[in-house]
C-alpha cells in the first residue's frame, strides 16, 4: 500500500534579541511578565528578576542540583534552561510549597529528620523530592536514592535526606487519607 | 572587676599563648547526671523553617538597590610578571562602571606574601583585575576585553621539586615556609631505634582536596557615608572586620560585617578574602553597592584546598607491640600563599604512648592554588599515615590492630606532660568494636573481597576565650541571646538557644538567637577548630545565669517573697510563698518596658590539664578485584566530645564528617596539568564528591560524658573529629581485603588494580 509522503512540519521560528525580550512565566501559579536578555538563564531570572532566591546558584552548569525547580511538573536544573525557553510555561519553586504560612509535609519532614545542615542545597533537594512524590507517592528506598542522585550535599546530610523523603511520603499519604475521610464525612 | 591572665590554648595542633580578661565569678558545670530539660535533647533546628522554605538569606542572595556585580580576571599562567594591563576597551563596554587593577587601587599587602593586585602572579587563578558592571553577564563580557601582557616566569608545581636548590622560586625569599622545617622532638630517637625489635616504615602520599562548599565564597559591599557594611560568606565576621579595617585604614566601628546564613565553609572561609576587599573598593569607586560571588571554577582555583602531602613515617616497637620510636618527615604543598599551615605531625606526637618521637614538617610554596584550613587540617592526612603504618606493625607482630592500639594507650598528653581532662578513647574502642563486630570479619565470597579496618582520632576541640554574650529578657517574658558567632550549618543557633533555655528556666519557644553581625553582636572566635559551642556556649550560659539572677532579684521585690524561695521553670516563677506559679510576663508587666540584660564571657581554659576530643571508627569494605572498585559497606563511629548538647544535630555533623572522609578516601583529588599548572577538574562534574548513592550504612554513637574541667557546659567540639579517622579506617579495611597496602589517597580503581599487580 502506498503511503502518502509526510508533509514536512512547518517550523515556527521566533527570533529573540538582541536586547531584552518579553516573556511570561507562571511561577507558583502567578503569571509574571518579564523582560530578559535571551542569554539569561531561568535561574538568574528567578533570582534576580523575580527576587525568588530560594533556588541557589552553586555551580551554574548543571552539576549540583541546588537550583532544582519544577517545569510543568518535571524537575529541571534552572541553571541549564534559558528563561525564554520557559515562556508561557508553569514553574514551581521552593517558595510555592508552604501555603498560608503552613509548611509543606516535605519541608516538615526535612526539619524533623534534620535533613539539612548549611541548608544551601536544601531547596533543590526538597524540590527533587517533590517531583518524585508527585509522580510516585510510595517510592522505595532505591527510588528515592535514584531520584536524589543529581542533588549534591557537601555537608553530607544524605542519610537524613533519604529518611525525610520517605517520611514525607508517609505524611502526604496520611494527609490525603484525612482529606478523603473529611470529604466523605461532609 | 576585670582580671587579666595569661593562658595557653591549643588550636588545630599548635599551642597559642594569649592574654584573657576574666570577669565575674565562674559557673560550675552542670553535674553529669543533672536532670536537664533541653540540654542533651535532640531538638530540631530553630532555624529549620527558614532553611527549608528558601527564606534564609545567604550572602549570595543579598540584592540591594542599584547593586553592581564584580567579576575577577585571573591569571592564566602559573607564574608570570604582568608587564602591561590595558583596560580601555573593557571600560568602554556599555554597562561597565569600573575596572580595578594595580593601576588604580592602593598597594594593599595580603598575608605579607602578595598584594591585592600584585605585579607577579603565582598560580593559575591569581587575581589580576576586576570589572564592576551593571550585570554579571556584562562583567563577564568585559573580562575578555582586558588586554594583559604577561612575561611568563619559570614555575614549580611539585613540592618535592620545589625543595631542590635550583627550583624556580615562588617567592623571592625561597620556597620553604619560614626558611626551615617545623620540628618537634622528645626523648632520644636513636635509643628508640636501638630498643626496637621491629621497625616498619613507609612513604604515604595524600592528594590535594577541594572544599567545594555549596555556597561559593563571596561578598556584598555597601558604603553609607564613611561606614562600610559587608555581607560576607565567612566563618569569622570579626576577623573579616579586623582585616577590612586594617587594610582600608578604617576604624573598627565604621566597618560592619554581617553573615546570617552560610552555605558551608569547612575551613575555607576562615579568613578575609581578596574578593571582599575588591568589592569594598569597587563600591567606593562607583558609589554603588557591589556584589562579588566566585563561580564554581574560581572556587576550585582560588578558594583554598587541603594541601597534598608526602609523609615518610617510621615506627619502632618491641615484640609485644610497645612503641619505642616514631619519626615523621612530612612535606606539605602550601600552594602560592600560606597563612596557617596544617599540622600533620599532631597525631604522631599525641595519639600513642611513645617516649622517643620526632616530627619535621616542611611546608613548601608551589605555583598552585593556596591552601587553607580544611576540616581538621593536617590531622586527617597525618592520621591516614600513622594509622596505616600501625596496621602494618600489627601485621608484622601478628597482633590484632585494636590490641596494638590499646597496648600503646596514652594516659596523658605527652607533648606537655599534663593529664587529659577526660579521655574516653578506650570506651570508644570497646563500644565501637562491640557494635561493629570486631574483629570477626565475614568470609569473602565469590569474586568480591571483604575487609575490616579501624582507626583512632585525637583533636583539640577545646574552645577558647575570648567570647561574649548577652541575654536580654523582654517585658513579655521572652528572651533574646545576642552574640557575634556564626552558624556555618552546624546548628549553633539551636544549641545556644537550648543552653539559654536551660539556664533561664524558659521554654525553647521563648528564646531567639541573634548572631552574625559585628555591629550589634559581641566578639566570638572564628567558627573553626571545632570550637564554636565550647567557646560561645559557656558565655551564653553565663549571660543567661546573670539574667536569671537579675530576674529573681526583681521578682522577689515585685512579689514580696524571699529571693531564695524563688525558682524558675517553664517560664514561671515558683515559690512556697506563692499560691500558684506566676509567669515571667506577669511579674514584669508592672515595670513597663523594663529590660533585663545579662552578660557573659568565656572563662579561660584550665592550665593543668589538656582538653581534647577522641574517637574511633570501624569500616567494612568490599573490593572487586576485577574492576578495582571499592565499596564501603558500613562505618561504625564512636566519639568522645564531652557532654552532648543536641544528639540530633550532632549526629548530622558526625555523618557529614564521615561522608566527607569517604570522598577523601576514595574519590576526591584535584588534578593539575603538570605542563601548564592548570587545574583540569575544577568543577563538580569531574571533581567527584560523594552523592547519595555512595553513602554506606553509618552507625554513630557518643560517649556523652561531661568534661567537668573543659568549661561550664562540659561540652567539647565535634565538627572536625568525625572526618579524622575515616580515610584511615577505610584504607586499613582495603588493605585487609587485598592483603596488600595502598600508600596513597584516594584509593582509586587504578591504584587497587596496580596493588594487585593487574596494571
Amino acid at each position: 500500500m502506498a503511503t502518502k509522503a509526510a508533509r514536512p512540519k512547518r517550523l515556527k521560528v521566533t527570533v529573540r534579541g538582541p536586547g531584552k525580550t518579553q516573556i511570561q512565566l507562571i511561577v507558583n501559579g502567578q503569571a509574571h511578565e518579564v523582560l530578559v536578555e535571551p542569554r539569561r538563564t531561568l535561574l538568574d531570572t528567578l533570582r534576580k528578576d523575580l527576587g525568588l532566591t530560594g533556588a541557589k546558584n552553586a555551580c551554574d552548569e548543571g552539576t549540583c542540583g541546588a537550583c532544582t525547580v519544577l517545569l510543568d511538573g518535571k524537575p529541571i536544573y534552572a541553571c541549564m534552561a534559558l528563561a525564554i525557553e520557559c515562556d508561557g510555561r508553569s514553574l514551581e519553586t521552593i517558595e510555592g510549597l508552604a501555603q498560608a504560612g503552613k509548611l509543606h509535609p516535605i519541608q516538615q519532614a526535612f526539619i524533623e529528620e534534620d535533613a539539612l545542615q548549611c541548608g544551601f542545597c536544601t531547596p533543590g533537594q526538597i524540590m527533587a523530592v517533590k517531583a518524585l512524590l508527585d509522580s510516585n507517592p510510595k517510592p522505595t528506598l532505591d527510588e528515592v536514592k535514584r531520584a536524589l542522585s543529581g542533588n549534591l550535599c557537601r555537608c553530607g546530610a544524605y542519610l537524613k535526606i533519604v529518611k525525610a523523603a520517605l517520611r514525607a511520603a508517609e505524611l502526604l499519604e496520611k494527609a490525603q487519607g484525612d482529606t478523603y475521610a473529611q470529604s466523605h464525612k461532609d | 572587676m576585670p582580671k587579666v591572665i595569661k593562658t595557653k590554648t591549643e588550636f588545630e595542633g599548635r599551642t597559642l599563648e594569649e592574654y584573657v580578661v576574666v570577669e565575674g565569678e565562674g559557673l560550675e558545670p552542670w553535674e553529669p547526671h543533672a536532670p536537664l530539660k533541653f540540654v542533651g535533647k535532640g531538638i530540631s533546628r530553630i532555624d529549620g523553617p527558614e532553611r527549608a522554605t528558601g527564606k534564609a538569606l545567604y550572602t549570595c542572595d543579598v540584592q540591594l538597590p542599584g547593586m553592581l556585580y564584580g567579576k575577577i580576571l585571573r591569571s592564566p599562567h602559573p607564574h608570570a610578571k604582568i608587564k602591561k594591563i590595558d583596560t580601555h576597551r573593557a571600560e568602554k563596554l556599555p554597562g561597565v562602571r569600573a575596572v580595578l587593577s594595580s593601576h588604580n587601587t592602593p598597594k594593599i599587602s595580603f598575608r605579607r606574601q602578595t598584594f591585592l593586585f600584585d605585579e607577579i602572579v603565582r598560580y593559575v587563578g591569581d587575581e589580576v583585575a576586576c570589572v564592576i558592571a551593571d550585570s554579571e553577564e556584562i562583567a563577564q563580557d568585559a573580562l575578555e576585553l582586558i588586554e594583559v601582557e604577561y612575561e611568563p616566569l619559570p614555575f614549580v608545581l611539585d613540592p618535592e621539586e620545589a625543595l631542590q636548590p635550583d627550583a624556580p622560586k615562588v617567592h623571592s625569599w625561597g620556597n620553604l615556609l619560614n626558611g626551615e622545617p617545623e620540628v618537634y622532638e622528645r626523648g632520644d630517637l636513636n635509643r628508640g631505634w636501638a630498643e626496637a625489635h621491629v621497625i616498619v616504615e613507609g612513604t604515604f602520599r595524600t592528594q590535594c582536596a577541594l572544599h567545594n562548599c555549596m555556597e561559593p565564597h563571596g561578598s556584598v559591599a555597601l558604603w553609607e557615608g564613611d561606614t562600610l557594611t559587608v555581607w560576607d560568606s565567612t566563618q569569622h565576621i570579626f576577623g573579616v572586620r579586623e582585616g577590612l579595617a586594617r587594610l582600608l585604614g578604617l576604624p573598627l566601628h565604621k566597618v560592619r560585617v554581617i553573615k546570617k546564613y552560610m552555605g558551608g565553609g569547612f575551613g575555607s572561609k576562615n579568613n578575609l578574602g581578596k574578593y571582599t576587599v575588591i568589592a569594598a573598593l569597587g563600591a567606593k569607586v562607583t558609589g554603588r553597592p557591589v556584589k562579588i560571588i566566585l563561580d564554581r571554577h574560581e572556587e576550585n582555583l582560588a578558594a583554598g584546598n587541603r594541601p597534598s602531602s608526602v609523609q615518610h613515617l617510621k615506627i619502632g616497637a618491641k615484640h609485644d607491640g610497645t612503641l619505642t620510636a616514631l619519626e615523621l618527615k612530612a612535606l606539605v604543598a602550601a600552594g602560592a600563599y600560606c597563612l596557617w599551615p596544617p599540622s600533620l605531625g599532631g597525631p604522631a606526637r599525641e595519639l600513642y604512648l611513645c617516649p622517643n618521637v620526632k616530627t619535621a614538617q616542611y611546608t613548601v610554596f608551589t605555583n598552585t592554588g593556596p591552601l587553607s584550613a580544611f576540616r581538621a587540617p593536617g590531622y586527617v592526612e597525618g592520621t591516614f599515615a600513622l594509622e596505616s603504618l600501625m596496621d602494618e606493625l600489627a601485621k608484622k607482630l601478628a597482633l590484632d590492630p585494636l590490641e596494638l592500639r590499646l597496648k600503646n594507650y596514652a594516659e596523658f598528653d605527652q607533648t606537655t606532660g599534663r593529664p587529659y581532662s577526660t579521655k574516653g578513647l578506650r570506651e570508644c574502642y570497646e563500644r565501637g568494636a562491640k557494635l561493629f563486630g570486631w574483629p570477626k570479619r565475614p568470609e569473602s565470597s565469590g569474586r568480591f573481597r571483604r575487609g575490616f579496618g579501624m582507626a583512632s582520632q585525637i583533636w583539640s576541640g577545646n574552645g577558647m576565650p575570648p567570647a561574649y554574650a548577652l541575654v536580654k529578657i523582654n517585658p513579655d517574658g521572652s528572651a533574646t541571646v545576642i552574640t557575634g558567632t556564626q552558624d556555618i550549618g552546624t546548628g549553633t543557633k539551636t544549641v545556644l538557644a537550648q543552653i539559654a533555655a536551660e539556664e533561664l528556666g524558659f521554654p525553647m519557644e521563648k528564646i531567639s538567637v541573634e548572631i552574625g553581625d559585628t555591629q550589634t553582636g559581641l566578639y566570638a572566635p572564628l567558627s573553626a577548630g571545632s570550637m564554636t559551642v565550647a567557646s560561645v556556649g559557656p558565655a551564653v550560659r553565663m549571660a543567661a545565669h546573670d539574667a536569671r539572677q537579675q530576674l529573681l532579684e526583681v521578682a522577689a521585690q515585685v512579689l514580696e517573697v524571699p529571693r531564695e524561695s524563688l525558682t524558675i521553670s517553664d517560664g514561671r516563677l515558683k515559690s512556697p510563698a506563692l499560691k500558684e506559679p506566676i509567669t515571667v510576663q506577669e511579674v514584669l508587666k508592672n515595670l513597663e518596658n523594663f529590660m533585663i540584660i545579662g552578660r557573659g564571657a568565656r572563662e579561660p581554659n584550665p592550665q593543668d590539664v589538656t582538653v581534647n576530643t577522641f574517637g574511633a571508627q570501624f569500616a567494612e569494605v568490599t573490593v572487586d578485584p576485577e574492576t578495582g572498585a571499592v565499596k564501603v559497606e558500613r562505618i561504625v563511629a564512636l566519639h568522645d566530645s564531652g557532654r552532648v548538647i543536641n544528639p540530633l544535630t550532632l549526629s548530622s555533623q558526625v555523618e557529614g564528617g564521615i561522608i566527607q572522609g569517604l570522598g577523601y578516601a576514595l574519590y576526591e583529588q584535584r588534578v593539575m596539568d603538570r605542563n601548564t599548572g592548570i587545574v583540569v577538574n575544577g568543577n563538580l562534574e569531574h571533581y567527584k564528591i560523594p552523592t547519595v548513592l555512595d553513602v554506606p550504612e553509618i552507625l554513630c554513637d557518643m560517649i556523652d560524658r561531661p568534661d567537668l574541667r573543659a568549661n561550664n557546659l562540659g561540652a567539647k567540639g565535634v565538627g572536625e573529629p568525625p572526618i579524622i579517622p575515616t580515610a584511615a579506617a577505610i584504607a586499613n579495611a582495603v588493605a585487609d581485603a587485598l592483603g596488600v597496602r595502598i600508600f596513597e589517597l584516594p584509593i582509586t580503581r587504578d591504584r587497587v588494580l596496580k596493588a594487585l599487580g593487574k596494571e
